[in-house]
């Protein structure tokens, strides 16, 4: 515990910083807020394979196992207080009960000795059934509100998901799409954290009236950090 | 013609076949007869002739023969089956074959059926098929999954495949071979015939059209000698010829003089861009406004037929073009072909010199402009292997795993199977003949379920295997999708380019203004990647200004800049081949051939042997030195641009590993440079360095899993086999914008998670089998380190040699992979910052990293 700690207070740089609140963003696309200890993960669509498995398409079944995999090495390194999946955690209403039981187990290992907070999505509006944690259709955290959506127009300290927002630069003749964190100081949308979760360019006109006029910068995610690029010299898809 | 030949054609050919021949005044020819006699004796045959040679009525005389001979009555079903790799020649087929049929009053029935046939009529034709059916493999798979297959093709008697050389050695040759074998199994007494272009291996085409190991054998070789022997020139110039670049401009106007003097003229460019100039170009001299067109696949569709009518009918002086003039329809008046820069093949250059002058007896003429220096040296190779009748090896190889999962799905629409039978059928396929038994069983696990070691789709099987051991399709809706999703040809995602005004909305978005004006063609999406709105490129012999990108669609006006923007680098070029490699490598080690180059030429080639050395065709040159703060290694490999690519990312890794601080490399078809900190030949001077040890051909091992693993290329390659195995579905790809690149995201991302868990899925190992013949050209970087073992030869310099300087003007326009991505990120951010905040800021912004922590991890 006295180690966390020390982990937080003095190594956690901060990143970016919303409605005031300092948070660090993880090049796996996770939100750290260092005060309360709290990890934000958004759009882990487990059981995404599964869910086109029904239909015919067979991806490969392991995009669960992967992106708790993922989660397991963030609980590992921030060892959070709590922790806040963002919405559509499940990809449909059906995923908990695919659940194989070795990823059941990870994440029951995840919750104990700490708050596991589900927010709910529209992919999986009702909260997984016997996954434990508890279940919230948003959730206030300091001065920062938690929600899956992000509310239309200005906001002031909103944590989101659900636009799986990527930005694009070219730079030399190379052109790079990478998930983002898209956020003009005031909220955040988070990158979709799931493995098969797809993107979407904060271009596109889902984004529109979301930031401040002249204000949005992306966090590109890399290997190894987190690159903030100006809105002015993102590209469209 | 002999007296025999004529005495032959009176006892093969009915009387109402002689008599019409003689009406024309026609005699048959010997291969005419010759395959009548194979069809006869229940032969399958292989007719190899140029272009201009009656190919096609001589692979249909058999059928029609029988059919007018037959007592057949009217539905006695499908007679001839007609298989070619273009709509369009299907088409034209179909037009050649009403003529002799309505002449002689022949009661034979002939239908097409393409994507384009009508429902009505693709429904008729299943319950009452005409005598003779022309069709693409992709609807021939269609018809095999089928629950009417068997019906349709239990009367056929005769198969013809048109353009197998350009056919067998592609994903469309493995899915029709695998039908062509069903077909074959429904009918067993019928025969087949291939008509094909010359090859260099006729005996591989002759396996791919019978099982060789049936005891009817490998199908019977019919050859027609070639005509007049081709006339090609390199083309020489006074100008000064460029050090490198490919578009040979400096010869624009000494070939609009040529094409002044003759009737119609074929200008072949490699590449979409190259077209574009050579068009351009011109026009700009065209004083005369000389009828001259533009064909490429870009350009849309409308306008490409509006190019090829007025070439029919003769309006057209010129038309510049590229590889979509390759293959199909031939048009009489064409009596001259320019081909812009090196054909890269010698079979490329006969066929596309075979363009001109559709006659045997009169050579065809064309002229090779070499764009630079180092092409004057590969078109002259080129031009001496054609005129000695070489042809590339383009080997059938082992069919695609992805394509038999397709088959085996369709298989399985159509009734039914058993799958030890349907691998006895497979397997008498030249493509598929060495698979074996368990690849086969992981593809119909892989189709039923997908094939994983965790078994956790077993209740959303696609296929099932009854009680009476037979695979049955689970449900309808599964052969519904599957017939979505027949073909193996995977378009890249292209954007269609649209003139218009375009304005900006309320919401900082942007919109079209008021009706959008006309669509001019279709791009590829990475060109438009990197371009931003502003940019001026040249398309369809216009210089265009991007305006904006408004969902599937590129919205441009016409510029009135004189310089635009092209792509420096372009997709789709063919390396060089093997052989024309080889040729090069030996001319430039035998002084005895320098005096056929010109003098600019041979005045390079000597600075390099007073400089540095000549590369011996046997060993492999190595350069090393410094130039403006770095220091660089140039290798000559000369094994064309794809393989010299991994090679350098290969090499790449290992001088990192080596602490020679590459910094990045670039790839010509003849050499690659690797430039980076340390200094390379200081290295090797004092031992720190083995160049033997570099190229020892062990990189083939952990480095290139380790780099295929993050490769984009390997990536791509993934995501078509994923398509054609089924795993993504195509009609979802492109169906919007949105969708479209979610999709593509997903593969790369499932790429990531299945090699992870998976390395050895059958998808997997589909897409190493192809990228390791197709992007990454892996049998020539294997057989290259072979080579070059121990027969390495380095030439420390002071500076760079005469020969490197074309491959260091390339440097800068080659794609970037893995870890480089990241810096470039990082630059992006920093200049972009930097733009947006003001340098302070910038650098305040900039020194982010993971925690510290995290970085150890």
């Amino acid at each position: 515990m006295i180690l966390s700690a020390l982990l937080h207070d003095d190594l956690v740089e901060p990143t970016l910083s919303v409605a005031g609140v300092a948070l660090v963003a993880d090049p796996s696309g996770a939100l750290y807020e260092p005060r309360s200890g709290a990890l934000v993960v958004a759009d882990l669509h487990l059981e995404k394979g599964s869910s086109f498995a029904r239909r015919g398409q067979f991806l490969p079944p392991y995009d669960t196992a992967t992106t708790l995999g993922r989660l397991a090495r963030l609980v590992e390194a921030y060892r959070p207080r709590a922790v806040v999946a963002l919405g559509d955690s499940f990809h449909d209403g059906g995923g908990p009960d695919r659940l194989c039981e070795a990823d059941r187990a990870s994440i029951a290992a995840f919750q104990r000795g700490r708050d596991w907070i589900w927010i709910s999505g529209n992919h999986d509006p009702e909260p997984p059934a016997a996954c434990g944690g508890e279940a919230a259709a948003e959730m206030a955290l300091g001065a920062l509100t938690l929600r899956h959506k992000p509310r239309p127009g200005a906001s002031s300290g909103e944590l989101a998901g659900h636009l799986h927002p990527v930005a694009k630069v070219a730079i030399r003749g190379h052109g790079l799409r990478r998930r983002c964190f898209a956020t003009d100081g005031a909220r955040v949308v988070l990158p979709a954290f799931g493995a098969y979760a797809g993107g979407l360019n904060v271009r596109d006109a889902a984004f529109h009236g979301l930031f401040a006029a002249g204000a949005l910068t992306a966090w590109m995610l890399g290997e190894t950090g987190v690159y903030a690029v100006a809105g002015q010299g993102l590209r469209p898809d | 013609m002999s007296a025999r030949c004529r005495s032959d054609a009176a006892a093969i050919l009915p009387d109402r076949f002689l008599r019409w021949f003689a009406d024309r005044g026609w005699t048959p020819r010997a291969h005419q007869l010759e395959l009548m006699a194979h069809a006869r004796a229940g032969r399958d045959a292989l007719l190899i002739a140029p272009t201009g040679a009656g190919k096609t009525l001589a692979g249909f005389l058999p059928s029609l023969v029988e059919l007018a001979e037959g007592s057949q009555s009217e539905n006695a079903g499908l007679h001839t089956l007609y298989v070619s790799p273009l709509k369009a020649l299907a088409v034209d087929v179909a037009r050649n074959l009403t003529t002799p049929v309505s002449e002689m009053g022949l009661p034979i029935s002939i239908e097409g059926r393409t994507g384009d046939t009508p429902p009505s009529r693709r429904k008729r034709q299943k319950q009452r098929p005409p005598d003779m059916l022309l069709t693409t493999p992709e609807q021939l798979a269609l018809l095999i999954g089928d629950p009417g297959a068997v019906r349709l093709f239990e009367t056929v008697r005769r198969i013809v495949v048109d353009e197998l050389h350009a056919l067998a050695p592609t994903k469309r040759g493995d899915q029709l071979a695998l039908a062509l074998a069903r077909v074959k199994a429904i009918a067993p007494e019928l025969t087949t015939v291939g008509l094909s272009a010359t090859v260099k291996t006729p005996a591989e085409l002759q396996r791919w059209l019978s099982d060789p190991r049936s005891r009817r054998g490998p199908a019977e070789l019919v050859q027609i000698a070639g005509g007049a022997a081709p006339d090609i020139t390199v083309h020489e110039t006074d100008e000064r010829l460029p050090w490198s670049g490919h578009g040979g401009r400096h010869a624009i106007l000494e070939i609009y003089e040529q094409i002044r003097r003759h009737k119609t003229t074929l200008v072949f460019a490699n590449t979409r861009a190259q077209a574009e100039l050579t068009f351009q170009a011109l026009w700009e001299v065209n004083d005369d406004t000389l009828p001259i067109a533009l064909h490429h696949g870009s350009l849309d569709v409308g306008q490409r037929r509006k190019v090829e009518a007025a070439m029919a009918e003769g309006r057209l002086k010129a038309i510049v073009c590229t590889s979509t003039l390759d293959l199909g329809i031939d048009w009489g008046d064409v009596d001259l072909v320019v081909q812009m820069g090196s054909p890269k093949g010698s079979s490329r250059l006969l066929q596309r010199t075979g363009r001109a002058n559709h006659r045997l007896d009169e050579p065809s003429k064309s002229i090779l402009v070499p764009a630079n220096r180092f092409e004057v040296i590969e078109c002259q190779a080129a031009r001496e292997a054609a005129l000695a009748g070489e042809q590339d090896a383009d080997a059938v190889k082992p069919g695609g795993l992805d394509v038999l999962a397709q088959h085996v799905l369709g298989v399985a629409c159509g009734g039914p199977f058993d799958e030890d039978a349907l691998y006895e059928e497979v397997v008498s396929t030249a493509p598929y003949e060495t698979l074996d038994r368990e690849t086969f069983s992981d593809v119909v696990q892989f189709v039923a379920t997908g094939g994983y070691a965790l078994k956790s789709y077993e209740r959303f099987a696609k296929i099932r295997k009854t009680k009476d051991g037979l695979w049955r399709v689970a449900n309808p809706a599964t052969a519904q999708r599957w017939r979505m999703n027949v073909g193996t040809i995977i378009e890249a995602t292209s954007l269609k380019v649209r003139l218009g005004r375009v304005r900006r909305t309320a919401a900082g978005g942007v919109g079209p203004a008021g009706f959008g004006g006309r669509v001019i063609g279709e791009i590829e999406e990475y060109f438009v990647e990197t371009m931003t709105p502003g940019d001026t490129f040249m398309f369809g012999g216009e210089i265009l200004k991007y305006e904006a990108l408004i969902e599937t669609e590129l919205y441009v006006s016409r510029s009135s800049s004189e310089a635009p923007k092209v792509p420096t680098y372009v997709g789709g070029r063919m390396p060089l081949t093997t052989d024309v490699a080889a040729r090069v490598r030996a001319m430039l080690d035998d002084r005895e051939s320098w005096p056929r180059l010109p003098t600019q030429v041979r005045e390079w080639l000597s600075y390099q042997q007073e400089r540095s050395i000549i590369p011996n065709r046997n060993r492999l040159l190595v350069e090393t030195f410094p130039r403006a703060g770095k220091h660089f290694l140039v290798a000559y490999p000369f094994e064309g641009r794809l393989a010299h690519q991994t090679l350098g990312m290969l090499l790449t890794r290992r001088l990192e590993r080596a602490h020679a601080r590459p910094l990045g490399f670039v790839a010509s078809d003849y050499a690659l440079a690797i430039w980076g900190l340390g200094d390379v030949s200081a290295m090797i001077d004092g031992g720190l360095l083995s160049l033997d040890q570099l190229f020892d051909e062990d990189m083939l091992g952990d480095d290139l899993e380790a780099w295929m693993a993050e490769s984009a290329l390997m990536k791509r390659t993934f995501r078509n086999c994923a398509i054609i195995a089924g795993l993504i579905e195509r009609n979802v790809i492109g169906a919007n914008r949105k969708t479209g690149r979610q999709v593509t995201m997903s593969t790369d991302l499932i790429y990531d998670v299945l090699r992870r868990h998976e390395p050895n899925h059958v998808l997997l190992r589909a897409a190493r089998a192809d990228a390791s013949r197709g992007l990454i050209d892996l049998w020539r970087v294997a057989d290259f380190l072979k080579r070059v073992k121990d027969h390495i030869e380095h030439r420390p310099l002071d500076r760079v040699s005469p020969l490197a300087v074309p491959i260091l003007l390339e440097v800068g326009r080659e794609p970037v992979y893995g870890a480089a991505q990241d810096a470039l990120l990082r630059e992006a951010a920093e200049t972009l910052v930097e733009e947006a905040m003001g340098p302070e800021a910038a650098a305040k912004a900039q020194d982010r990293g993971p925690p510290s922590f995290l970085r150890a991890l």
